[in-house]
């Protein structure tokens, strides 16, 4: 492509080339974002229907329409799905792809090449975890011996019921059905490998392509949001990668690392797995806080509020998340380390209540606007507060004896997750839709699936803090004759219709956003929010090398209600 | 907030070629490098911490069966790796005064090093097969090797497709499937005429017969599974690494090939070698803590 087409009028990113191989080829950010845009909303989908399929089978007690093996199948999916292929990608690799190189005013990312290779590897193990769903030794036509072949040695036995965590012994377990442990395991160590290349990708970017004048004191919030997760996603995720992989050679070679038979330590696993997978919260929600630091103060027309303790606050949390793993074990650890475990787990509540005093004084006297991803920013406020506050109960050491292991943890971290990070990432979506898309979204519809979401998540995870204050253990199948039945048979079936209305809540979202960017007949213009930041400045959707000359940034991107903000 | 300026006009078209000018490009490339080696090092950490933990609660078993390595072997690849890192710094000092026969020169007797290294791994390793020391046996043993030739074949052939170098294209692929074809039909043999020597030779094992175990007897306790579980998937790993830096360093020998280094373009030398030296500091830990300390 020449040089005056690239510039032609009406080219953007887009348009600019035709044809699926260009997309499948691409090295531009914005397009590998919105691959992984369409890739991970499918997954959010399967990841979201299997949920569907575990409230629906604890709408009543007793067996409803699945067998307890096939139950455990169901929450096992549901949670790899979420988390691996799901949340932990998230926000980093759809909107840090697409915002990062803007944000900064460069024109890729510092290894595009790379960027696509990250994605290609996120197909790889996305495909492995697809596989171990198969049961293919029941299929009619295989023999017996190929069968028990394929169940023993290729590990292809149906889908697994560990949980998303692996635990070991349990995903240890020599028995047939156990058998594509190795298969998910591997996803999750592939998609590791992903998730380490783009958080390199980013860290490089962040440091050596930022346009003349984009100081590290003027990086938007986003920029620094997404620069401490990548920080957390190079540096954490080896360690669960060894972990698993010492899994899989557990399964295959018979070594003795974790297994106790041959002489392994399980808890070992555990600190090694949540060594990982406590930062890896962060990876979720750390960008999730980025998106609403920028939603925020364009609706508010104020300068973001304690710009330098909202940053500084982003590193504390990926700081401290690093030496908080041990509460996942508090009952299996010694009493000196739960104590300090204890007190560490507080402390990474500073930070976090440091970033909502910011937003809410950001808002503090400022002419609120209540487009819908202000309504979404809003809300992910108050339902991070919750799961804030309920995060203090857990680390307690005293409660948490009581409540570790039932629907209140449940409840706590649907409330970090979904309230966290897929709220924020729905803000997101909506927010730089017009950028996205050069479309403009419906504000009616989008206002009123806000509603069905929060209408729909709150009836669902409300209930299960009472559910597990009045023990309901997580992970049952059935909760026939436990104490309080006649109170959790009634919240069950709330939190059921909860589900199915934030299920039906998300959908409309997904029909909206998608019709309008295929049908959507009003134009976005470039900046239709009013918005100081870089990425604004540039036509939307942006052309292909993000701006057609390389900006000269004079200021920070926070100046509302002052004399630029006009 | 930022005033647009005509001062830098973009010049590429989509493949994003030149996004950045090449002092930018070599800095950045440098930074991911050793952001990528901080992972290597997390990745090996979580099996030191392994081992710590374990010849903290097995001290005794793990002292016991350390006996069964040979310090010799370890200090022979040892010294092979710490010259090939010489080596492969040197390679990386004459790319950076252009002098690309000097590069090939000194990534060859670095890849050398490497193949050597192998060698000595895999005489170690059937060393303990011989000696009833690895859980599946000869037989296990046999198709590791041949997962490993294939591996190897796979990743040559690769390195050749993806530098699309015309002249080793062909010779390459032929070799790598004269590799494994030769694996899976001699496999049974190679692995015959190796034990032989090993009877001849105790090569790779230290020969103390008082303390002779076998993996899946009654009296191989759980600590030795351990310990020599750790072995493999330390030494394995490492083995593994050691394979993935030829592959690189032979794709930067593809490159010298075509004279393509030269005082301004040295990137490709410097992180192979950044990354060859990882994979040998990684060998000078594993080295005394599992054939030293005892």
């Amino acid at each position: 492509m020449s040089h005056s087409e690239t510039h032609a009028e009406g080219t953007n990113y887009l348009n600019c080339q035709k044809g699926i191989w260009s997309w499948m080829t691409t090295l531009d950010h914005k397009r590998i974002a919105l691959m992984y845009l369409f890739t991970l909303t499918f997954f959010f989908f399967v990841g979201g229907l299997s949920a569907l399929v575990v409230r629906t089978e604890l709408f009543a007690a007793g067996a409803q329409f699945l067998t307890p093996k096939q139950y455990n199948n169901f929450f096992t999916i549901h949670g790899v799905v979420m988390v691996f292929l799901f949340i932990v990608p998230g926000i980093p690799a759809i909107m840090g792809n697409f915002l990062l190189p803007l944000m900064i005013g460069a024109k890729d990312v510092a290894f595009p090449r790379l960027n696509l290779l990250s994605y290609y590897i996120y197909i790889i193990g996305a495909v492995m975890a697809l596989i171990s769903l198969v049961p293919i030794n029941t299929l009619p036509f295989i023999s017996q011996g190929f069968s028990d072949w394929l169940v023993n040695t290729a590990g292809l036995g149906g889908p697994v019921d560990t949980g998303w965590t692996f635990y070991a012994p349990y995903s240890l377990a020599k028995s047939g059905t156990q058998s594509a442990v190795i298969w998910m395991t591997g996803a999750a160590f592939v998609l590791g490998f992903s998730s380490i290349l783009t958080g390199l990708n980013f860290i490089v970017t962040v440091h050596k392509l930022r346009a003349p004048g984009m100081t590290w004191g003027r990086l938007p919030v986003f920029v620094w949001a997404t620069y401490a997760t990548a920080i957390i996603q190079t540096l954490a995720t080896p360690v669960v990668g060894i972990s698993l992989l010492l899994v899989i050679m557990e399964r295959v070679f018979g070594v003795g690392i974790f297994d106790p038979t041959l002489g392994g330590d399980p808890i070992l696993y555990s600190h090694l797995f949540w060594f990982y997978s406590h930062p890896v919260v962060y990876i979720m929600v750390l960008p999730a806080f980025g998106v609403i630091g920028e939603i925020i103060p364009v609706f508010s027309r104020k300068p973001i509020f304690g710009y330098k303790m909202v940053c500084g606050a982003t590193f504390g949390i990926a700081l401290i998340g690093f030496v908080v793993w041990a509460h996942h074990m508090f009952t299996s650890i010694g009493d000196t380390a739960a104590y300090v475990f204890s007190f560490l787990t507080f402390f990474v509540a500073v930070p976090t209540a440091v970033k909502v005093f910011n937003w809410v004084s950001t808002m503090y006297k400022g002419s609120i606007s209540f487009n819908t991803p202000m309504l979404y920013a809003m809300s992910f406020v108050f339902l991070f507060m919750i799961a804030g506050t309920t995060g203090i109960y857990l680390a307690t050491l005293a409660v948490d004896v009581f409540y570790h292991d039932t629907y209140f943890v449940v409840a706590h971290f649907h409330y970090t997750m979904q309230g966290g990070a897929v709220i924020g990432l729905i803000a997101a979506l909506h927010f730089w839709f017009p950028k996205m898309t050069g479309k403009m979204y419906n504000e009616t519809i989008s206002k009123l699936t806000f509603v069905l979401v929060m209408i729909g998540f709150n009836l669902t995870f409300l209930p299960q803090f009472v559910l597990g204050m009045k023990g309901m253990p997580r992970r049952y199948f059935d909760y026939t004759g436990l104490e309080h039945f006649d109170l959790l048979q009634t919240l069950h079936a709330t939190s059921t219709v909860g589900a199915y209305i934030n299920a039906l809540g998300y959908f409309l979202a997904l029909i909206n956003l998608l019709y309008f960017f295929w049908f959507g007949k009003t134009k976005a213009p470039a900046n239709p929010f009013n918005s100081l930041s870089l990425e604004w400045q540039t036509q939307s959707p942006p052309i292909h090398e993000n701006f057609a000359e390389t900006p000269i940034v004079t200021d920070w991107t926070y100046g509302y209600g002052t004399k630029k903000d006009a | 907030m930022s005033t647009p300026t005509t001062s830098n006009a973009i010049e590429s078209g989509p493949p994003h070629v030149h996004h950045m000018d090449a002092p930018t490009a070599y800095h950045a490339a440098k930074l991911g490098m050793w952001l990528f080696l901080a992972t290597e090092v997390l990745l090996f950490g979580g099996l030191f911490t392994a081992f710590a933990l374990y010849r903290y609660v097995y001290f005794a078993e793990f002292q016991a069966a350390s006996v069964n390595l040979d310090w010799r072997m370890g200090a022979l690849n040892t010294a092979f790796l710490i010259f090939s890192s010489f080596t492969a710094a040197l390679a990386m000092d004459a790319a950076q005064h252009g002098d690309n026969a000097k590069v090939r020169r000194n990534i060859l007797i670095t890849l050398a090093c490497g193949v050597v290294f192998l060698v000595v791994k895999y005489f170690e390793y059937k060393g303990k097969v011989a000696y009833g020391l690895f859980p599946y046996g000869v037989k296990g043993f046999e198709n590791f090797l041949f997962v490993g030739a294939l591996c190897l074949a796979i990743g040559a052939s690769g390195v050749v497709i993806f530098t699309h170098n015309a002249k080793l294209k062909i010779p390459t692929i032929l070799a790598s499937i004269a590799l494994v074809v030769a694996f899976y039909f001699l496999k049974g043999s190679i692995a015959t005429i190796s034990f032989d020597l090993a009877n001849l030779f105790p090569f790779g094992h230290a020969h103390h017969p008082e303390t002779k175990m076998v993996f899946n007897s009654p009296e191989f306790n759980t600590a030795y599974k351990s310990y020599f579980g750790l072995y493999y998937c330390m030494t394995g790993l490492h083995a593994l690494h050691v394979i993935l830096g030829m592959g690189i360093l032979f794709w930067v020998y593809l490159k010298a090939l075509n004279n393509r280094f030269s005082a301004n373009y040295y990137t490709p030398v410097e992180l192979g070698a950044l990354y060859w030296h990882l994979v040998d500091l990684i060998w000078i830990y594993l080295f005394p803590l599992l054939y030293l300390v005892g």
